[in-house]
């Protein structure tokens, strides 16, 4: 990869990052959130965005981001006090930047009408002067990338009004930790206009004492410039935070103009408010000008430090981890069933070995683990939509944020999660005046929640809407022979058809939900990250769906069988009971077709080694174990096993890597005594035979 | 000098060599990741009768097909004398299962011969030619085919 495509790259990522900060930003901001420093991290985002934008010159991001940008800063300043309105179009307008981005980096961008219209918005928001006045300062910067060399800046043109800026600047050591250049930002400033640099080495320590890592160095600038401090400061934008700085208007222009006082008023105000953060640090502290401009940032919590990391590699280290455990769990078996060594001291280390292997696998797997924040995120801007077009009055909560699932469960729950919020809010709430009507506030919830809960990830989506239409629903399953005419079912049963395959009761097909895929889809979608779906409603209060979910993919618990000397793993999320077997119990249908009584209810139940072809099938069951299972769609069943021989934690490891799906086998694993064993699907042994695939299977798989 | 360079431009392969039942047979070098002893698989149902079953190398389910079967040959009843060669089929990697390894021969690609026209139907899929060499009929299997095809299907 080129360098310059390979910065590009970062870029990108890091907007992802911006993005993802400035979405937060908005939202605490929207909930009245005025501290200046959410504000000032949405404003940095934004102008990080332009920054890097510039100099990759993407120039439909930087002009939308600039007038996004110079709308904030009129916030920022305390000069505009957002209303309702007002968030819900920089929400909008953060929506925007995302697509903008994302079609910078596919390299399509063109300037269509949503942009222009939010561009529209925002001029209208913040005054049609201030923007054109704006523009002139936009146009003055030029981002050019500091690597492409030295060229001498073009002389600033003569002007009648100038200002004169002394500028202490002292850069503390993270400031050259991140990578920034004094030089660049002083060579930034004499674009603006004339410089002149004086530099202060009394703080130069001897040689021995010397840190190369450390700055010694302050500055005292002048500058003549006809920009404003505005222009001066966004120069140091980049380094806020890492360096004293203190900017002075020594003489000012000869005519003042009325921005200027305003930006000192806002200033002052801005000093007023942040004064007790300022004081902790010494410098500013030192230097009491009125105008003080100390850095806002010094105070802010420290950012816990991460870094980047190709996810092959952790991939690769949750591999071996998981031979580790096997490994270990091998030596264990061996060095106990070893007749000779009956050590206290052996089974002592053992346990420790064991004890620490755990750990180990623990902690890798805890670095998969990611928040679903993000994913929460993403969800707040598909209610926006969708409540957009709908022309509904929608708020999201989220609850549980932080709760950490695997990355790839994440990943794979955007979809159906997706889909979920657009029927809650398409389909789950009503309409304004329907809400009022039915003595509800305008405003619809729907709420988003996350929690652990006993090994595994519990996700709920609620609506306060009108909740399921139950006569709609059977109506509809009638009319679509989905179920007989003349059925009598329960109110859950009739809740659940809506996961019926084709099922969508929008009578109309919108374009924002209801295209034919339906919660089947969704439900297939959790069922194959090994998690289930239930839904419960309550007429005229709402819909709650709620997922369960494995908080990995990578392991799953299992109870141990045999069946004919060959071992299974039966995932223990289906299993509902064994079932002391009693011949009497077992009822003969013909065809090597079985029924059990369990509490007088009749279940099927199936021979697990005639139904993989194990052994042939028996004429009748007279031995084994069943085990009684409930598959995802929730019916029961029983599987007849010979034995069980124990419960434990698996480690999960694909079928299909090496070979191909099987029909029955869900994957494979790796027993203690290092002897692969196979994981069943429950849902594809007691369920129809015709699936899609086995047609398409190979005519040598069938031959056997 | 004058026969080195001869020798790269008749390009020369290496072939690992090994019994299957009666008959021998050899697969590139390339392609070999490694030879091992038989252990135990795990039957995996529903495949067909020459796949022995899956069995773990170092954390990584690998399915064994047993060579003879495959091509047509009665089964073997596998003892620790067998062998598995773990072969690479493009991003997927299978087990041989074979009665041994015999030695690994230089091969000029010339003296490699089509497969003759009476092999069946079936070993023709697998066998991309024959080598003579020593009185010695030695076929060259291209491991493409050797599994069963609803793998290509899903690599595809």
């Amino acid at each position: 990869m080129d360098p310059m495509a390979e910065i590009r790259l970062t870029f990108f990522q890091e907007c992802e990052e911006q993005l993802t900060a400035l979405e937060n930003g908005l939202l605490s901001m929207q909930e009245g959130d005025s501290d200046s420093e959410t504000v000032n991290a949405v404003f940095r985002a934004v102008h990080s965005i332009k920054g890097g934008a510039g100099a990759f010159k993407l120039n439909a991001l930087v002009s939308f981001a600039h007038i996004f940008e110079t709308a904030l800063d009129r916030v920022r300043s305390g000069d505009m006090v957002p209303d309702a309105d007002a968030m819900k179009l920089f929400l909008r307008a953060a929506d925007a930047l995302a697509d903008l981005v994302a079609a910078s980096r596919d390299g399509a961008v063109e300037v269509t009408a949503p942009y222009l219209a939010i561009e529209e918005e925002f001029n209208a928001l913040i005054g049609g002067g201030g923007a054109a006045a704006e523009e002139d300062e936009f146009a003055s910067l030029d981002f050019q990338p500091i690597i492409t060399g030295f060229d001498e800046p073009p002389p600033p043109p003569p002007v009648a009004a100038q200002n004169l800026f002394t500028i202490r600047f002292r850069p503390l050591r993270e400031l050259f930790a991140k990578a920034n250049e004094p030089l660049a930002l002083f060579r930034e400033l004499a674009r603006l206009g004339t410089l002149t640099t004086t530099c202060d080495i009394k703080n130069l320590p001897f040689l021995d004492t010397f840190d190369p890592e450390d700055s010694y160095l302050s500055w005292e600038l002048r500058l003549e410039t006809e920009s404003q401090r505005a222009a001066v400061k966004e120069v140091f934008d980049f380094v806020e935070g890492d360096c004293d700085l203190v900017i002075e208007l020594a003489q000012s222009a000869a005519a003042p103009t009325p921005p200027e006082e305003m930006d000192i008023t806002a200033i002052l105000r801005k000093v007023r408010e942040e004064a007790p953060t300022i004081a902790a640090a010494a410098i500013a502290a030192a230097t009491p000008t009125p105008e003080a401009d100390a850095a806002p940032k010094a105070a802010k919590a420290a950012v816990q430090p991460t870094i980047r990391v190709d996810l092959d590699r952790v991939d690769r280290l949750i591999n071996l981890v998981g031979e580790l455990v096997i490994n270990q769990a091998m030596l264990t078996q061996r060095v106990l069933h070893s007749s000779h060594v009956r050590d206290r001291e052996v089974t002592a280390s053992l346990e420790e070995l064991e004890r620490l292997t755990r750990e180990i696998q623990e902690s890798v797997m805890a670095i998969r683990a990611q928040p679903v924040r993000p994913l929460f995120q993403r969800m707040s801007r598909i209610v926006r939509e969708v409540a957009d077009a709908t022309s509904k009055d929608v708020r999201l909560r989220t609850e549980g944020e932080a709760t950490e699932v695997d990355k790839t469960v994440v990943e794979l729950l955007a979809d159906p999660l997706t889909h979920m919020i657009r029927n809650a809010v398409d389909h789950g709430l009503e309409g304004p005046e329907q809400r009022v009507a039915a003595g509800k506030p305008p405003e619809g919830t729907v709420r988003l929640a996350a929690a652990h809960r006993s090994g595994r990830v519990i996700i709920e989506v609620s609506d306060d809407g009108q909740g399921i239409n139950r006569p709609k629903v059977l109506q509809k399953a009638i009319a679509n022979g989905l179920v007989p005419p003349d059925t009598q079912l329960s109110d859950s049963e009739i809740d659940n058809l809506l996961f019926l395959p084709g099922f969508s009761t929008a009578s109309t097909v919108s374009n924002i939900s209801g295209r034919g895929v339906g919660m089947d889809v969704v439900k297939r979608s959790i069922q194959a990250l090994g998690g289930r779906i239930s839904i419960s409603s309550a007429p005229g209060q709402g819909s709650t769906f709620t997922l369960s979910l494995p908080l990995t993919l990578a392991v799953l618990d299992g109870i141990v069988v045999t069946v004919d000397e060959q071992v299974f793993v039966i995932p223990l999320t289906a299993i509902v009971e064994t079932v002391k077997h009693e011949p009497s119990r077992i009822h003969h249908l013909g065809d090597h077709s079985f029924v059990l009584r369990v509490r007088d209810v009749l279940v099927p139940l199936i021979d697990v080694g005639a139904e993989l072809g194990v052994r042939a099938p028996a004429s009748d069951l007279r031995s084994g174990v069943a085990i009684l299972i409930e598959t995802a769609n929730g019916t029961r069943s029983a599987l007849l096993v010979d034995n069980i021989q124990d419960q434990r934690q698996v480690v999960i490891k694909s079928l299909e890597t090496n070979y191909m799906r099987v029909d029955g086998i869900a994957a494979a694993t790796i027993l203690g005594d290092g002897r692969v064993a196979m994981i069943l699907d429950v849902d594809a042994l007691v369920g129809p035979r015709h699936h899609d695939w086995a047609a398409a299977e190979t005519p040598f798989a069938k031959a056997s | 000098m004058i026969e080195k360079s001869l020798k790269q431009q008749t390009r020369e392969a290496e072939f690992v060599a090994f019994r299957a039942g009666s008959l021998e047979f050899c697969i590139n070098i390339m392609s070999v990741r490694e030879i091992r002893g038989w252990t135990p698989a795990t039957a995996i149902p529903r495949a067909p009768s020459y796949i022995r079953g899956v069995i773990n190398l170092r954390g990584v389910v690998l399915p064994i097909v047993d060579l003879g079967v495959r091509l047509g040959l009665p089964g073997t009843e596998p003892t620790a004398r067998h062998v598995i060669i773990v072969a690479q089929v493009g991003d997927r990697a299978a087990g041989l299962l074979v009665d041994s390894v015999s030695d690994i021969l230089s091969v000029e690609d010339t003296s490699i011969q089509p497969t003759p026209d009476v092999a069946s139907q079936l070993a023709r899929m697998f066998v991309r030619g024959v080598i003579a060499m020593d009185g010695r009929m030695i076929s060259v299997i291209t491991m493409d085919n050797v599994l069963p095809a609803g793998m290509d299907l899903e690599a595809a």
